[in-house]
């Protein structure tokens, strides 16, 4: 538009420039497409299978649906609902004994193997291997594994306690145990996972520069002083990553708790995810399931701001 | 000297007998599955444990075949695997080949879109994917559950995480030659970028092949079934069929243990260096 206003002794020159403008502004559009045309194949699925449905999660909290008949504005209805909810609140609880036992269970576990296994010591990396393996296997194959180890009356685990004199009226229940239901899922949790975390603590330990203990070794330092004034320090960073990551997994627990107790017995293993389950695809109550997602957003949103915080800070 | 070396004896005694008791505890469960499979049922719970059945029920590992339709929940689940798979390397490296190296308007906000998701559970907008793929007819399909693990905002943050850390200079010197943005990606990004993608190879079949409650929900009949919800169809059908059901499960981990061991260094790697970067 610009051109036509341009006198006319000036056209040639204006016209040069405004086709160098044109040229560079085509190049970048033609820039700015081919990096779209990059991006579209994730994105589009992306927007569609995740940022959609983020988005639809949000609305519906607000909503009463079952799924077929008309969906109707629930106002705040939902949110209200869960202070009255007897199961939300021991699947809210469960959740939080889940998280508060398994996340420093797994740490310790995961930090101990790999202080054990960063020395030099024969088949180490079939070792590592090995406690590497849980992590992968498939839960519906271990978990079954898990349930007749652990079975009351016949399972190996309570013979070797039954051998070692544990009078059976004493013996654990396990799974089948409103009291040691959550016992055996979390132990689950620890065996499954903490080699995963033991990977992420090795690459630390090697990050640790090795002149901190030389210079602890001059000031006499013995095993137990190094691992507490150089290892756990040194290691803050990784516990601090490795608590958020676990804390997160925590709260989303579900295929193990399903597999192994089934939430039960009664609701003493029942947790938020299962509820959420239970709520959309058993009730078909939609909407209220959708504001048990969002219980669980929160959640790992809390943690998430703390990290970022924590980041930031560093 | 002989003290010290002595001590040094006592102290690597106690390491290993620590390391193997561990390892053993570990590996515990996989033994008794792989015991277990090659009983009979009514043996299986034999107290003191017979690791090495004497009369092994190798007829457990032809009747499974025959009881379920395992062969038809391996090739599923393998296809599924294979394409969530390649779908996943494919469509992140591309991606973020554009978010780590090229300028484009709108790239934070995109980006952002990603990241703002990254830490968001599944579980929070499970039910309303479903409802959307339902409306789109994909109820009881493949696609619904390919749709839903093939497009992953991880992929994207891993394979963009591994770009930035090659050099510019290589793709400016590459676009001087001649090369266009699509050749820079084939000939120089991937062939660079061999650990990220093994990475999220590992990370995309691992969790793909083991997944259970996005098949449960989505495929209801059997002939579509994965073998996590099948092998756990069969334990409820066959409740006290032990040594099958041992068999079964046994034959369900094989490919994720080659899959694991065969790429297992790259697996290490991959997750120490996620996790340092957090």
């Amino acid at each position: 538009m610009s051109n036509s206003t341009i006198a006319a002794g000036d056209a040639p020159v204006a016209s040069r420039r405004s086709s160098k403008v044109l040229s560079r502004r085509r190049r970048k559009i033609q820039s700015a497409l081919v990096a779209y045309s990059f991006i579209a194949p994730n994105f589009l699925g992306f927007a569609v299978f995740t940022l959609g449905p983020i988005l639809f999660a949000f609305v519906l909290a607000f909503m009463h649906w079952d799924g077929s008949n008309a969906i109707t504005f629930a106002g705040l209805d939902n949110f209200w609902r869960l202070f009255e909810d007897k199961v939300f609140i021991a699947a809210f609880w469960n959740t939080i004994i889940y998280t508060v036992v398994s996340v420093p269970a797994t740490l310790a576990c995961a930090l101990g193997l790999a202080i054990l296994l960063n020395q030099k010591i024969f088949g180490r990396d079939f070792f590592r291997t090995a406690m590497f393996f849980p992590y992968v296997a498939s839960l519906v194959a271990v978990a079954v594994v898990w349930n007749m180890i652990f079975n009351p009356e016949m399972g190996p685990v309570n013979m070797i306690l039954y051998t070692l004199g544990l009078d059976p009226k004493d013996m654990p229940g396990w799974a089948a145990d409103r009291h040691w239901a959550m016992v055996t899922v979390i132990l689950f949790g620890v065996w499954k996972s903490m080699g995963y975390y033991m990977v992420i603590y090795l690459a630390g330990l090697q990050g640790i520069n090795s002149e901190l203990y030389e210079a602890a070794d001059l000031d006499g330092a013995n095993a137990w002083q190094k691992f507490v004034y150089v290892t756990v320090p040194q290691l803050g960073p990784t516990t601090f990553f490795v608590t958020v990551m676990l804390t997160i997994q925590s709260f989303k627990v579900f295929d193990q708790i399903y597999m192994i107790t089934q939430g039960g017995p009664g609701t003493s293993t029942l947790v938020l995810v299962y509820h959420i389950y239970n709520e959309a695809f058993i009730s078909w109550d939609l909407g209220y399931s959708s504001m048990i997602a969002l219980v669980l957003f929160f959640l790992v949103l809390a943690v998430t701001v703390v990290q970022f915080r924590r980041q930031k800070e560093d | 000297m002989k003290i010290a070396g002595r001590k040094v004896t006592a102290k690597s005694i106690a390491v290993y007998a620590t390391v193997i008791v561990i390892t053993a505890v570990m590996l515990m469960p996989f033994a008794w599955m792989l015991s277990a499979s090659l009983k009979l049922s009514r043996d299986v719970f034999v107290f003191p444990i017979e690791w090495i059945p004497s009369q092994p029920q190798w007829q457990n590992y032809v009747d499974i075949w025959t009881k379920i339709p395992l062969g038809l929940f391996i090739y599923n689940t393998s296809k599924l695997t294979i394409i969530v798979t390649l779908l996943q390397l494919l469509t992140s490296s591309f991606a973020a080949y554009a978010f780590a190296k090229l300028d484009f308007p709108y790239k934070n906000t995109l980006f952002l879109g990603y990241i703002a998701t990254i830490a968001m559970p599944w579980q929070v907008y499970m039910v309303p994917q479903f409802l959307l793929m339902r409306e789109f007819g994909l109820n009881n399909t493949h696609l619904a559950l390919i749709c839903l693990q093939a497009f992953t905002a991880f992929g994207v943050f891993l394979m963009r995480q591994f770009y930035m850390s090659i050099p510019t200079e290589l793709c400016e010197a590459a676009r001087i030659d001649g090369m266009n943005e699509y050749q820079i990606w084939a000939r120089i990004m991937l062939p660079l970028s061999k650990p990220a993608l093994s990475t999220l190879t590992i990370f995309t079949f691992v969790t793909t092949w083991n997944d259970f409650l996005g098949p449960m929900i989505y495929l209801t009949k059997t002939e579509l079934k994965t073998i996590q919800i099948g092998l756990r169809m069969f334990i409820s059908q066959y409740s006290a069929e032990y040594g099958l059901i041992m068999a079964a499960s046994v034959v369900a981990l094989i490919p994720v243990l080659i899959v694991f061991l065969s790429l297992q260094r790259f697996f290490v790697e991959g997750v120490a260096s996620s996790g340092l970067k957090g």
